[in-house]
Protein backbone atom coordinates (compact mmCIF):
# COMPACT_ATOMS: atom_id res chain seq x y z
CA UNK A 1 0.00 0.00 0.00
CA UNK A 2 1.67 3.34 -1.32
CA UNK A 3 1.90 5.77 1.42
CA UNK A 4 1.83 9.26 0.58
CA UNK A 5 5.24 10.54 1.05
CA UNK A 6 5.17 13.98 1.79
CA UNK A 7 8.36 16.35 2.16
CA UNK A 8 8.47 19.81 3.05
CA UNK A 9 11.21 21.64 0.16
CA UNK A 10 12.90 25.10 1.59
CA UNK A 11 14.82 26.73 -1.43
CA UNK A 12 15.27 30.84 -1.80
CA UNK A 13 15.84 30.07 -5.93
CA UNK A 14 11.97 30.58 -7.48
CA UNK A 15 14.12 28.31 -10.19
CA UNK A 16 15.17 25.94 -7.84
CA UNK A 17 11.78 25.42 -5.93
CA UNK A 18 10.40 25.04 -9.43
CA UNK A 19 12.71 21.83 -10.33
CA UNK A 20 13.04 20.56 -6.88
CA UNK A 21 9.03 19.98 -6.46
CA UNK A 22 8.82 19.00 -9.46
CA UNK A 23 11.21 16.04 -8.93
CA UNK A 24 9.27 15.46 -5.91
CA UNK A 25 6.01 15.18 -7.81
CA UNK A 26 7.37 12.61 -10.51
CA UNK A 27 8.53 10.63 -7.72
CA UNK A 28 5.46 10.47 -5.95
CA UNK A 29 5.79 12.32 -3.43
CA UNK A 30 3.50 15.62 -1.87
CA UNK A 31 5.46 18.50 -1.96
CA UNK A 32 4.95 21.91 0.22
CA UNK A 33 7.90 24.39 -1.35
CA UNK A 34 8.75 27.27 1.09
CA UNK A 35 10.98 30.20 0.09
CA UNK A 36 12.79 30.59 3.20
CA UNK A 37 13.69 29.15 6.94
CA UNK A 38 11.94 31.39 8.68
CA UNK A 39 8.63 29.70 6.24
CA UNK A 40 9.51 26.41 7.14
CA UNK A 41 9.69 26.93 11.01
CA UNK A 42 6.12 28.77 10.88
CA UNK A 43 4.66 25.76 8.61
CA UNK A 44 6.15 22.95 10.92
CA UNK A 45 4.95 25.02 14.20
CA UNK A 46 8.46 25.96 15.62
CA UNK A 47 7.56 29.23 15.40
CA UNK A 48 7.94 30.92 18.79
CA UNK A 49 6.28 34.22 17.51
CA UNK A 50 3.20 32.18 16.30
CA UNK A 51 1.03 30.37 18.82
CA UNK A 52 0.69 27.00 16.80
CA UNK A 53 -2.87 27.02 16.64
CA UNK A 54 -2.93 29.81 13.94
CA UNK A 55 -1.36 26.86 11.60
CA UNK A 56 -2.05 23.86 10.27
CA UNK A 57 0.77 21.84 11.32
CA UNK A 58 2.64 20.08 8.18
CA UNK A 59 2.70 16.44 8.67
CA UNK A 60 5.93 15.93 6.75
CA UNK A 61 8.14 12.54 5.84
CA UNK A 62 11.34 14.66 5.29
CA UNK A 63 12.62 18.05 4.92
CA UNK A 64 14.78 19.12 2.70
CA UNK A 65 16.55 22.59 2.27
CA UNK A 66 18.90 24.62 0.13
CA UNK A 67 22.36 25.70 2.24
CA UNK A 68 22.74 29.32 1.02
CA UNK A 69 20.05 31.28 2.22
CA UNK A 70 19.77 34.71 3.21
CA UNK A 71 18.44 35.40 7.04
CA UNK A 72 18.38 31.85 7.97
CA UNK A 73 20.61 29.33 6.09
CA UNK A 74 19.37 25.44 5.52
CA UNK A 75 22.64 24.54 8.77
CA UNK A 76 20.41 27.08 10.97
CA UNK A 77 17.08 25.28 9.92
CA UNK A 78 18.62 22.10 10.33
CA UNK A 79 20.13 22.41 14.06
CA UNK A 80 16.52 23.92 15.07
CA UNK A 81 14.82 20.63 13.71
CA UNK A 82 17.47 18.49 15.20
CA UNK A 83 17.23 20.40 18.66
CA UNK A 84 13.34 20.15 18.87
CA UNK A 85 11.63 17.41 20.62
CA UNK A 86 8.84 17.41 18.11
CA UNK A 87 11.06 17.57 14.98
CA UNK A 88 14.28 15.82 15.39
CA UNK A 89 13.13 12.41 14.11
CA UNK A 90 12.19 13.77 10.66
CA UNK A 91 15.01 13.46 8.76
CA UNK A 92 16.60 16.37 7.08
CA UNK A 93 18.59 16.77 3.83
CA UNK A 94 21.12 19.33 2.66
CA UNK A 95 21.10 20.56 -0.66
CA UNK A 96 23.93 22.66 -1.63
CA UNK A 97 25.78 23.67 -4.90
CA UNK A 98 29.07 23.99 -3.08
CA UNK A 99 31.22 20.94 -2.22
CA UNK A 100 33.01 21.96 0.43
CA UNK A 101 33.95 19.17 2.90
CA UNK A 102 33.70 21.09 6.26
CA UNK A 103 30.14 22.46 5.48
CA UNK A 104 29.38 18.54 4.27
CA UNK A 105 30.82 17.48 8.07
CA UNK A 106 29.61 20.03 9.85
CA UNK A 107 26.03 19.43 8.30
CA UNK A 108 26.18 15.13 8.42
CA UNK A 109 27.59 15.77 12.30
CA UNK A 110 23.95 18.00 13.15
CA UNK A 111 22.04 15.27 12.54
CA UNK A 112 21.71 15.93 8.18
CA UNK A 113 20.36 12.57 6.47
CA UNK A 114 22.61 13.69 3.75
CA UNK A 115 24.52 16.36 2.05
CA UNK A 116 23.08 16.81 -1.89
CA UNK A 117 25.38 18.65 -4.39
CA UNK A 118 23.52 20.88 -6.73
CA UNK A 119 21.67 20.19 -9.45
CA UNK A 120 20.11 17.60 -7.78
CA UNK A 121 18.89 14.59 -10.04
CA UNK A 122 15.86 12.58 -10.31
CA UNK A 123 18.02 9.62 -9.08
CA UNK A 124 18.64 11.62 -5.70
CA UNK A 125 15.42 12.21 -4.67
CA UNK A 126 14.15 8.66 -5.70
CA UNK A 127 17.03 6.87 -3.36
CA UNK A 128 16.67 9.38 -1.04
CA UNK A 129 12.75 8.10 -0.97
CA UNK A 130 13.32 4.94 -1.00
CA UNK A 131 15.87 4.63 1.74
CA UNK A 132 13.82 6.71 4.14
CA UNK A 133 10.65 4.52 3.72
CA UNK A 134 12.77 1.27 4.04
CA UNK A 135 14.27 2.91 7.41
CA UNK A 136 10.58 3.24 8.53
CA UNK A 137 9.47 -0.14 7.71
CA UNK A 138 12.35 -1.88 8.72
CA UNK A 139 14.12 0.35 11.54
CA UNK A 140 17.36 -0.33 12.39
CA UNK A 141 18.53 -2.63 15.01
CA UNK A 142 21.88 -0.64 15.68
CA UNK A 143 21.55 2.81 17.38
CA UNK A 144 20.82 5.21 14.87
CA UNK A 145 23.47 7.30 13.85
CA UNK A 146 26.10 4.10 13.66
CA UNK A 147 23.60 2.78 11.39
CA UNK A 148 23.60 6.02 9.10
CA UNK A 149 27.86 5.93 9.40
CA UNK A 150 27.94 2.44 7.84
CA UNK A 151 24.96 2.74 5.54
CA UNK A 152 27.58 5.96 4.67
CA UNK A 153 30.53 4.09 3.79
CA UNK A 154 28.60 1.44 1.77
CA UNK A 155 28.91 -2.04 3.55
CA UNK A 156 26.28 -4.15 2.40
CA UNK A 157 24.62 -5.45 5.35
CA UNK A 158 24.42 -1.81 7.52
CA UNK A 159 20.63 -1.58 9.31
CA UNK A 160 19.02 -4.68 6.88
CA UNK A 161 18.95 -7.93 8.15
CA UNK A 162 20.49 -11.02 6.70
CA UNK A 163 17.93 -11.82 4.48
CA UNK A 164 17.19 -8.88 2.48
CA UNK A 165 18.89 -7.46 -0.52
CA UNK A 166 20.18 -4.10 0.39
CA UNK A 167 21.64 -3.20 -2.96
CA UNK A 168 18.69 -0.80 -3.66
CA UNK A 169 19.90 1.07 -0.85
CA UNK A 170 23.15 1.61 -2.28
CA UNK A 171 23.28 4.73 -3.98
CA UNK A 172 24.44 4.20 -7.95
CA UNK A 173 26.68 7.63 -7.82
CA UNK A 174 27.96 8.44 -4.60
CA UNK A 175 26.78 11.96 -5.09
CA UNK A 176 25.86 12.52 -1.66
CA UNK A 177 29.24 13.38 0.56
CA UNK A 178 31.20 11.61 2.97
CA UNK A 179 32.40 12.20 6.55
CA UNK A 180 36.15 12.65 6.52
CA UNK A 181 38.42 12.18 9.42
CA UNK A 182 40.23 15.83 10.05
CA UNK B 1 4.16 16.33 -44.03
CA UNK B 2 7.47 16.78 -45.63
CA UNK B 3 7.61 20.56 -43.96
CA UNK B 4 7.15 18.79 -40.27
CA UNK B 5 10.23 16.67 -41.03
CA UNK B 6 12.40 19.34 -42.39
CA UNK B 7 11.51 21.33 -38.78
CA UNK B 8 11.55 18.21 -37.18
CA UNK B 9 15.58 17.52 -38.57
CA UNK B 10 16.06 21.35 -38.17
CA UNK B 11 15.40 20.94 -34.31
CA UNK B 12 17.22 17.68 -33.69
CA UNK B 13 20.00 19.18 -35.42
CA UNK B 14 20.18 22.33 -33.36
CA UNK B 15 19.66 20.49 -30.70
CA UNK B 16 22.31 18.78 -31.14
CA UNK B 17 24.77 21.70 -31.42
CA UNK B 18 23.34 23.28 -28.37
CA UNK B 19 25.00 20.49 -26.50
CA UNK B 20 27.56 20.10 -28.51
CA UNK B 21 29.38 23.74 -27.91
CA UNK B 22 28.55 23.31 -24.86
CA UNK B 23 25.67 25.64 -24.49
CA UNK B 24 23.60 23.61 -22.40
CA UNK B 25 24.48 20.28 -20.23
CA UNK B 26 23.16 17.39 -18.75
CA UNK B 27 20.98 19.23 -16.65
CA UNK B 28 18.76 20.66 -19.27
CA UNK B 29 18.12 16.99 -20.74
CA UNK B 30 17.44 16.10 -16.68
CA UNK B 31 14.89 18.71 -17.12
CA UNK B 32 13.59 17.50 -20.04
CA UNK B 33 12.75 13.98 -18.34
CA UNK B 34 10.64 15.88 -15.71
CA UNK B 35 8.18 16.84 -18.56
CA UNK B 36 5.10 14.58 -19.94
CA UNK B 37 1.36 14.95 -20.89
CA UNK B 38 0.57 16.15 -17.36
CA UNK B 39 3.34 18.66 -17.25
CA UNK B 40 3.53 19.92 -21.04
CA UNK B 41 5.50 22.86 -20.84
CA UNK B 42 7.53 22.48 -17.53
CA UNK B 43 11.02 23.19 -19.39
CA UNK B 44 9.35 26.12 -20.87
CA UNK B 45 7.95 27.60 -17.23
CA UNK B 46 11.38 26.68 -16.03
CA UNK B 47 13.44 28.58 -18.19
CA UNK B 48 11.23 31.46 -18.26
CA UNK B 49 11.86 31.79 -14.52
CA UNK B 50 15.19 31.33 -15.38
CA UNK B 51 15.11 34.27 -17.48
CA UNK B 52 13.27 36.15 -15.04
CA UNK B 53 15.07 35.96 -12.33
CA UNK B 54 18.41 36.55 -14.62
CA UNK B 55 16.99 39.82 -15.55
CA UNK B 56 17.20 40.83 -11.94
CA UNK B 57 20.63 39.51 -10.93
CA UNK B 58 22.06 41.13 -13.89
CA UNK B 59 20.73 44.75 -13.33
CA UNK B 60 20.99 44.02 -10.05
CA UNK B 61 25.18 43.15 -10.57
CA UNK B 62 25.41 46.04 -12.95
CA UNK B 63 24.46 48.16 -10.10
CA UNK B 64 26.87 46.88 -7.71
CA UNK B 65 29.94 47.04 -9.92
CA UNK B 66 29.17 50.85 -10.44
CA UNK B 67 29.08 51.70 -6.56
CA UNK B 68 31.71 54.46 -5.93
CA UNK B 69 33.17 51.48 -2.90
CA UNK B 70 32.17 48.69 -4.74
CA UNK B 71 30.34 46.12 -2.41
CA UNK B 72 32.07 42.81 -3.12
CA UNK B 73 30.30 40.30 -0.94
CA UNK B 74 27.36 41.77 -2.27
CA UNK B 75 28.52 40.96 -5.83
CA UNK B 76 29.41 37.83 -4.97
CA UNK B 77 26.11 36.84 -3.60
CA UNK B 78 24.07 37.92 -6.80
CA UNK B 79 27.03 35.79 -8.64
CA UNK B 80 26.42 32.97 -6.63
CA UNK B 81 22.44 32.99 -6.90
CA UNK B 82 23.56 33.27 -10.69
CA UNK B 83 25.90 30.54 -11.10
CA UNK B 84 23.08 28.83 -9.37
CA UNK B 85 20.30 29.18 -11.68
CA UNK B 86 22.10 28.92 -14.43
CA UNK B 87 23.58 25.13 -13.34
CA UNK B 88 19.78 24.26 -12.28
CA UNK B 89 18.63 24.85 -15.43
CA UNK B 90 21.61 23.39 -17.83
CA UNK B 91 22.81 26.72 -19.05
CA UNK B 92 26.91 25.60 -18.75
CA UNK B 93 28.36 28.19 -20.23
CA UNK B 94 26.98 30.68 -18.41
CA UNK B 95 27.67 28.79 -15.37
CA UNK B 96 31.54 28.81 -15.92
CA UNK B 97 31.35 32.54 -16.57
CA UNK B 98 30.18 32.75 -13.03
CA UNK B 99 32.89 30.57 -11.27
CA UNK B 100 35.45 32.89 -12.85
CA UNK B 101 33.43 36.22 -11.76
CA UNK B 102 33.10 34.81 -8.40
CA UNK B 103 37.17 34.38 -8.31
CA UNK B 104 37.46 38.02 -9.30
CA UNK B 105 35.17 38.98 -6.53
CA UNK B 106 37.11 36.72 -3.89
CA UNK B 107 40.78 38.67 -5.08
CA UNK B 108 38.43 41.90 -5.03
CA UNK B 109 39.99 42.32 -8.34
CA UNK B 110 37.08 44.94 -9.80
CA UNK B 111 38.92 45.89 -13.22
CA UNK B 112 38.67 41.86 -13.46
CA UNK B 113 35.47 41.93 -12.15
CA UNK B 114 33.70 44.33 -14.52
CA UNK B 115 35.48 42.41 -17.88
CA UNK B 116 33.97 39.58 -16.38
CA UNK B 117 30.74 40.94 -15.94
CA UNK B 118 30.75 41.45 -19.88
CA UNK B 119 31.50 38.14 -20.23
CA UNK B 120 28.51 36.48 -18.39
CA UNK B 121 26.06 39.11 -19.96
CA UNK B 122 27.54 37.50 -23.35
CA UNK B 123 26.99 34.12 -22.66
CA UNK B 124 23.55 34.61 -20.75
CA UNK B 125 22.47 36.57 -24.12
CA UNK B 126 23.47 33.97 -26.46
CA UNK B 127 21.89 31.21 -24.39
CA UNK B 128 18.99 32.74 -24.18
CA UNK B 129 18.20 33.33 -27.54
CA UNK B 130 19.53 29.90 -28.14
CA UNK B 131 16.59 28.49 -26.00
CA UNK B 132 14.46 30.68 -27.40
CA UNK B 133 14.99 29.53 -30.71
CA UNK B 134 14.46 25.70 -29.72
CA UNK B 135 11.05 26.58 -28.08
CA UNK B 136 10.07 28.44 -31.26
CA UNK B 137 11.04 25.47 -33.52
CA UNK B 138 9.25 22.98 -30.85
CA UNK B 139 6.22 25.73 -31.50
CA UNK B 140 5.84 25.56 -34.88
CA UNK B 141 6.66 21.45 -35.16
CA UNK B 142 3.46 21.47 -33.01
CA UNK B 143 1.69 23.84 -35.12
CA UNK B 144 2.32 22.15 -38.27
CA UNK B 145 0.77 18.45 -36.46
CA UNK B 146 3.72 16.81 -35.57
CA UNK B 147 5.35 16.00 -32.31
CA UNK B 148 8.72 17.03 -30.90
CA UNK B 149 11.55 14.54 -31.17
CA UNK B 150 13.35 13.32 -27.97
CA UNK B 151 17.04 14.16 -27.78
CA UNK B 152 18.73 12.17 -25.66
Amino acid sequence: MAQEFHVLAVDDSFVDRKVIERLLKVSSCKVTAVESAGRALQVLGLDEERSPVEFDELKVNLIITDYSMPEMTGYDLLKRIKGSKKLSEIPVVIMSSEDIQPRVNRCLEEGAEEYLVKPVKLSDVVRLRDFILTQKAHPPQMEHNSVKRKWRDESPNAGCSASTSCDHLRPPIPKRRKMVQL
Amino acid sequence: MEFVGQLQRQFVQFSHSLFDEGFLDDQFQQLQKLQDESNPDFVLEVVSLFFEDSEKLLNNLSIALQQQIVDFKQVDSYVHQFKGSSSSIGAQRVKNVCVHLRSFCEEQNLERCVMCFQQVKHEYYVVKNKLETLFRLERQIVEAGGTVPFIL
